[in-house]
C-alpha cells in the first residue's frame, strides 16, 4: 500500500509543476507579444525553430524574462543548454532546479 | 598571441601552422564558403582561402535558400564548416577537430615566417540581400580591409604597444564582425576570442577570464540584456556597437554601469565601416579619411578612401562639416532587425516564390511591439488559399533568416493594390487592423 503523505506531497509538487508550466508559457506569450494562448504551447513540442518557431532572439527575450522573474541566468555553455530550450517542459524543470526567488 | 579560447592564449607559431596544415588540406576549389561558428576557425579558414590563393564567401545568413544561391554564385565553392550537418548539396569539409595541426602540435616550432600578401587580391566576397530575390556580391580586397581597420585602430585609440583581446557577441561573417572582432585584432597585434558568447552571463564569464585591456564588441540587442539581466558586469575598457540605432540613454548606461567608453561604428556591408562617434558626447558622426558622402534626395552616395565602389546608402544624413555628419533615418524598404539585414523587396521576393503565395507583402506594421530587448518584427500579409500558417512558415524559413519571420502573418483574401499594382503602406496597415492575426 502507498504511503498517502508521500502521495500526497508528490501530487502537490505535481500541481506546483504544472502552476509553473502555466506561468512561464504565460511569460512567453506576454514577452515575446506572440499570438497564442498560454495554454495552446505544448509542453513537450520545441520552442526553437519548427515547433513554436521561435529564434535566437527570442530565447535572449526569454533569459531575460526568466532571469528577472526566477533569478536563473541561462548559460550555453553548461551542458544542459541543448535542453533547455527543447521544450516549454525542459525550461520549466531547468528553471525549477536553478530558481533563487 | 592572435587569439584566446576559454582564457588561453593561442599563439602566432600555432596559428601560422594551422593556417598552413588547413589550406593545404582543402580539396581543388577556388572559393571557400566560410560558416565556422567559433571565430578562431574562422579566422584559420579566412587566412588558410587568402594563403592558398582562393576568396572566402561570407554568407549572410546560413538559411538553405541562401546557401544555394551563393552556390550559384561560385559553383566550386567548398563549405567550411565546424558543426556537424550537411552542406545543403555543397561540397563540404569539417574543420578538424584538434585542429588542423593536430591537438599535439608541440615539438621544435620552425621560426615564424609570415606570409606576404599582395594588397590588391580579393580576401572575401560578402552579400546583401539584394531586392531583386538574388544576394549581390560584394569583393572586399585585402588591402582595403586591412587599411580600414588599422585606421580603425588609431580612431579607437589601440594602435600603442599594449595588447588588447577582443571578445564580441557578433557572428565574423558580416561586415561589422569581420572588420571590428576579426580584421582590427589581427592586423593590430591584438587578440581576437574563439568564443561568441550568447546569454548575459555568458558575456559576463567570458569577459571576466581575458586579460585587461579588453574590449566588446556588440549591439544594442545584446547590451540591452546585458544590461537588464541583473549579473555582475565586469570591468571592461572599451564597448562597441553597432547594427543598429542605440539609444543615447542605453549608451550612457553602459558607459556608466561597465565604466568605460562605448564608441558606435557606422557603416554597411557594401562599404564597410566608414564614421565612428561617442553617443555620449556628441551626436555627430566623423568619416574615416579619404571617404566622401553626398546626399541625394532622400538617400546618399558614399564613395572614396576605403570604398570599392560608389555605393548608395539607405540612409537619410546631413553633412555638418567635411568629415563629420548627423543621421537622420533610414529609408524604409530596408529591414534591420538586430543587426540581421534585409530589405522589404527581398522578402516580398521570397514569400511570393512560394508555392500556393497568390500574393502577398511584407511590411513594418503601425505600432511594433517592442521588446525588452528593443527588436521590432515585421509583419505580413498573404493570399494563400490552400496553406495554413505553418505550411507557409516552415516554406518561409527555407528561404529567410528566422528573425523575418512574420509577426503577425495575416491571411487575406486579396492585397489592397491600386491601380498601379501599387501597394500604399497605409492600405497595408489598415487591412492588417482589420484582418484577424495568425500566429507566427
Amino acid at each position: 500500500m502507498s504511503d498517502p503523505v508521500a502521495s500526497l506531497r508528490q501530487s502537490s509538487a505535481a500541481a506546483q509543476l504544472d502552476a509553473l508550466t502555466a506561468e512561464v508559457a504565460g511569460l512567453i506569450v506576454q514577452a515575446l507579444n506572440l499570438e497564442v494562448s498560454p495554454a495552446e504551447i505544448a509542453p513537450d513540442r520545441p520552442l526553437y525553430g519548427e515547433g513554436l518557431g521561435l529564434d535566437s532572439i527570442d530565447i535572449l527575450e526569454i533569459a531575460l524574462v526568466v532571469s528577472k522573474q526566477y533569478g536563473v541566468q541561462l548559460r550555453a555553455d553548461s551542458e544542459e543548454n541543448g535542453r533547455i530550450f527543447g521544450s516549454l517542459r525542459q525550461l520549466v524543470d531547468y528553471i525549477t532546479a536553478h530558481r533563487t526567488k | 598571441m592572435v587569439a584566446y579560447r576559454a582564457g588561453a592564449p593561442i599563439l602566432v607559431p600555432q596559428f601560422l601552422n594551422d593556417v598552413r596544415a588547413l589550406a593545404r588540406s582543402f580539396p581543388p576549389c577556388t572559393h571557400v564558403l566560410n560558416g565556422c561558428a567559433d571565430r578562431y576557425h574562422f579566422t584559420v579558414g579566412l587566412a588558410a582561402a587568402l594563403l592558398s590563393g582562393r576568396v572566402s564567401l561570407l554568407p549572410p545568413s546560413q538559411a538553405p535558400q541562401m546557401l544555394r544561391q551563393l552556390a550559384a554564385f561560385a559553383s566550386d565553392a567548398l563549405w567550411l564548416t565546424d558543426e556537424s550537418g550537411s552542406g545543403n548539396g555543397l561540397p563540404c569539409m569539417t574543420y578538424p577537430r584538434g585542429g588542423p595541426t593536430g591537438s599535439a602540435a608541440q615539438g621544435a616550432s620552425p621560426p615564424i615566417e609570415v606570409p606576404q600578401i599582395d594588397e590588391a587580391r580579393p580576401l572575401a566576397y560578402v552579400f546583401t540581400s539584394g531586392s531583386t530575390g538574388s544576394p549581390l556580391p560584394y569583393r572586399k580586397s585585402f588591402g582595403r580591409l586591412i587599411g580600414c581597420v588599422r585606421e580603425q585602430a588609431r580612431r579607437l585609440d589601440l594602435c600603442d604597444a599594449v595588447r588588447w583581446t577582443i571578445l564580441a557577441t557578433v557572428p565574423p561573417q558580416h561586415m561589422y564582425g569581420l572588420e571590428a572582432s576579426v580584421l582590427l585584432p589581427l592586423a593590430n597585434g591584438h587578440a581576437l576570442c574563439a568564443e561568441r558568447p550568447f546569454y548575459p552571463a555568458d558575456i559576463a564569464a567570458a569577459l571576466e577570464r581575458l586579460p585587461c585591456p579588453r574590449a566588446l564588441v556588440s549591439t544594442p540587442v545584446h547590451l540591452r540584456a546585458l544590461l537588464g539581466s541583473g549579473v555582475a558586469l565586469p570591468h571592461v575598457d572599451l564597448i562597441l556597437c553597432s547594427t543598429a540605432p542605440l539609444s543615447q540613454q542605453l549608451a550612457a548606461e553602459a558607459e556608466r554601469r561597465f565604466q568605460t567608453r562605448l564608441l558606435e561604428i557606422y557603416g554597411s556591408t557594401e562599404t564597410g565601416q566608414i564614421a565612428v562617434r561617442q553617443p555620449t558626447r556628441t551626436a555627430e558622426w566623423r568619416l574615416w579619411p579619404g571617404v566622401s558622402l553626398e546626399p541625394d534626395g532622400g538617400s546618399t552616395w558614399a564613395r572614396g578612401g576605403h570604398i570599392e565602389q560608389p555605393t548608395h546608402l539607405q540612409d537619410v544624413l546631413e553633412m555638418t562639416g567635411a568629415d563629420s555628419f548627423m543621421l537622420h533615418g533610414r529609408v524604409s524598404d530596408l529591414v534591420n532587425i538586430a543587426g540581421k539585414r534585409s530589405s522589404l523587396g527581398y522578402l516580398n521576393h521570397q514569400l511570393n516564390s512560394i508555392p500556393g503565395v497568390e500574393d502577398g507583402a511584407f511590411f513594418h506594421p503601425e505600432e511594433p511591439h517592442t521588446t525588452h530587448t528593443g527588436v521590432t518584427r515585421v509583419a505580413a500579409c498573404v493570399v494563400a488559399p490552400s496553406l495554413d500558417a505553418e505550411r507557409l512558415l516552415t516554406a518561409l524559413r527555407e528561404r529567410i533568416d528566422a528573425v523575418f519571420l512574420p509577426r503577425p502573418l495575416l491571411f487575406v483574401r486579396r492585397l489592397p493594390r491600386n491601380s498601379t499594382g501599387k501597394l500604399p503602406l497605409s492600405s497595408l496597415r489598415s487591412l492588417a487592423a482589420q484582418a484577424k492575426p495568425t500566429s507566427a
